[in-house]
């Protein structure tokens, strides 16, 4: 159970059950749907990006596992506020710990304490079924940013 | 517990689970540390050491290509290769060994059916009549022949206990219908469709039918002939036997209409730049070598399968079946999709809590492995609205202690997320 507790640790537990900012804003200017067709989990991604390209706000609808509820969840929280270039930063960090053994390279000191945040989903590394999951809401995030609309972890 | 205490001494009695389970090594092994239970052989069902030394045994001793040689190697791997094609037929009860074509699996058998005979005899307008229940192998196929001659494929829907609605897919049968492929056990539901009835409601309106046996022939005494099926296709490595051996099942005299599906060796008569001549059903669908040994290594699959015989295995699935049903029913929360009259031992189900993925995840670690995800059948999951569900696929070598598992560990699920 130690194992899985890893995986599914408590902020996990909490965010998979009760996900933040699980709302579609009336103002929200930029959204991506993502999904994942293995799983069957879908993802819309809802921005409101400033003329700075600055997140002024950003939510998240969809259905999925807990991995992926808490994942899209936890982003919501860290990403309001930032700027296209620091959510560009984490999503890079965030998807090198989910993937690699080894320290992220490079993020700004400013963008620590949310990196550690995160922390909490490193655990998908020992399950690489899973990191799918926890990646999902992030590349709808980018495709948002980008303008793209869809993503998909196929 | 009081059910496993009272049913399991009787069943050992009929039937010796233990004595099936040292036939497969892989049963002996660990998954996390802990035994493995494995139910997941609805996806690819585990090999008996019977197989896995016939495979062996070919490649050390008798192996060489086959239909080619005039040496004696090459002889002897032809007559078991063929002697495995007469062993199908009776499996089947198909008529004769010229009816059965070995393709790599399911998927190709279908495809072969839609690129050869539908391609053929279809026009544009036409119709191919599935279920609501099908494996995307059985949609896919058509869908391609809708891009390419523009033909319609219908869907023949399921009630809520997934059972196929007879009259509704009667009526979908008109002047435009040119063929019913449908499953003959649904691989998430479990359901095992009247195929006869299926049948005889066709042939009334002069529609070929074909049935996706990949899971019926596991569970259940497929006969070809007394269902009076046009076309029957299954997988080899989902009746024990190795991948990459699948079986089309086709009447002669629609074989003998049908042009090749692939071009190459082995299907040819005479070849030259003038022009080629076929050879006659089945070898006209076996372009290339086959896969030798695996097809040598599924003969020994279904003597296995038979020695244990057909009917003591069913009878014991269903057993199986009844006691998971009722052990996973008594976990708060739980729902069981498809409870036809006629089920094979295939429980799918989800949990209010927790995602089949997150359910899939933590079954794993407890040793238990089941099947998480669409099952390849994604308008099912539209139609029972959900994402996905959690699968256990009972085989011939899974015991009642391995349901008590599942059921512990979905215990353990619900203390995590509930």
């Amino acid at each position: 159970m130690s194992d899985l507790r890893e995986l599914y640790q408590e902020v996990i537990l909490d965010h998979g059950k009760r996900p933040r900012n699980f709302r579609h804003p009336g103002d929200a200017n930029r959204e991506a749907k993502g999904d994942n067709p293995l799983c069957g989990d879908k993802v819309t991604i809802y921005l409101k990006l400033s003329p700075e390209r600055r997140i002024e706000d950003v939510a998240f609808q969809g259905r999925g596992c807990a991995i992926s509820t808490a994942s899209a969840s936890l982003m919501t929280e860290l990403l309001k506020g930032k700027t296209e270039a620091e959510a560009n930063a984490l999503f890079g960090a965030f998807h090198h710990m989910c993937t690699h053994d080894d320290a992220a390279p490079d993020l700004p000191k400013s963008l620590e304490d949310e990196f550690d945040r995160l922390q909490v989903l490193s655990g998908v590394r020992q399950y690489p079924m899973r990191v799918k999951c926890a990646t999902l809401a992030w590349h709808t995030m980018k495709a948002a940013l980008e303008g793209a609309g869809n993503a998909s972890t196929e | 517990m009081t059910i496993a205490a009272t049913r399991q001494p009787a069943l050992r009695n009929a039937y010796d689970v233990e004595a099936v389970r040292r036939d497969f090594p892989i049963l002996a092994t660990k998954a996390h540390g802990k035994p493995l239970v494995f139910l997941d052989s609805g996806a690819s069902a585990q090999k008996p050491r019977q197989v896995i030394e016939t495979v062996r045994e070919v490649y050390e001793k008798g192996y060489a290509n086959i239909h080619r040689g005039v040496y004696q190697l090459s002889q002897v791997a032809t007559e078991r290769f063929e002697a495995v094609r007469g062993k199908v037929a009776k499996f089947l009860n198909a008529a004769s060994a010229e009816e059965i074509v070995f393709t790599r699996n399911a998927t190709e058998a279908i495809n072969l059916v839609a690129q050869s005979y539908g391609r053929t005899f279809f026009k544009e307008g036409d119709e191919v009549v599935v279920s609501e229940m099908e494996h995307h192998a059985n949609i896919v196929p058509w869908q391609m022949l809708e891009t390419q001659i523009g033909i319609k494929v219908r869907v023949a829907p399921i009630d809520d206990a997934g059972e196929l609605i007879v009259e509704k897919f009667e009526a979908l049968l008109g002047p435009r219908t040119k063929l019913v492929a449908i499953t003959h056990c649904s691989n998430v539901l479990g359901t095992v469709t009247p195929a006869a009835e299926i049948a005889r409601l066709a042939h009334a309106k002069g529609i070929p039918v074909l049935f996706d046996g990949s899971q019926a022939v596991v569970h259940l005494a497929a006969d070809v002939r007394a269902i009076d099926a046009d076309f029957y296709v299954f997988t080899g490595h989902k009746l024990y036997g190795p991948s990459g051996t699948g079986v089309l099942y086709g009447k002669k005299a629609l074989l003998a209409k049908m042009p090749p599906y692939q071009g190459g060796g082995d299907m040819i008569a005479h070849v030259s730049f003038a022009g080629t001549t076929f050879r006659e059903p089945p070898h006209r669908f076996e372009a290339g070598t086959p896969a030798i040994a695996e097809v040598i290594g599924l003969g020994a699959a279904i003597d296995y399968v038979e020695s244990v015989g057909r009917a003591r295995i069913a009878e014991w699935e269903h057993e199986l079946r009844d006691y998971a049903t009722a052990r996973l029913s008594e976990i708060p929360g739980l729902t069981i999709y498809g409870t036809s009259k006629s089920k094979a031992a295939i429980v799918s189900f989800a949990l209010d809590c927790a995602h089949p993925h997150d359910i899939g995840t933590i079954l794993d670690m407890e040793g238990v492995a089941i099947r998480a995800g669409h099952h390849c059948a994604e308008p099912l999951m539209d139609r029972l609205a959900v994402p996905a569900t959690a699968r256990a696929s009972f085989a011939m070598y899974n015991t009642p202690a391995e349901a008590d598992a599942l059921v512990r560990a979905l215990r353990k699920v619900r203390e995590m997320f509930a």
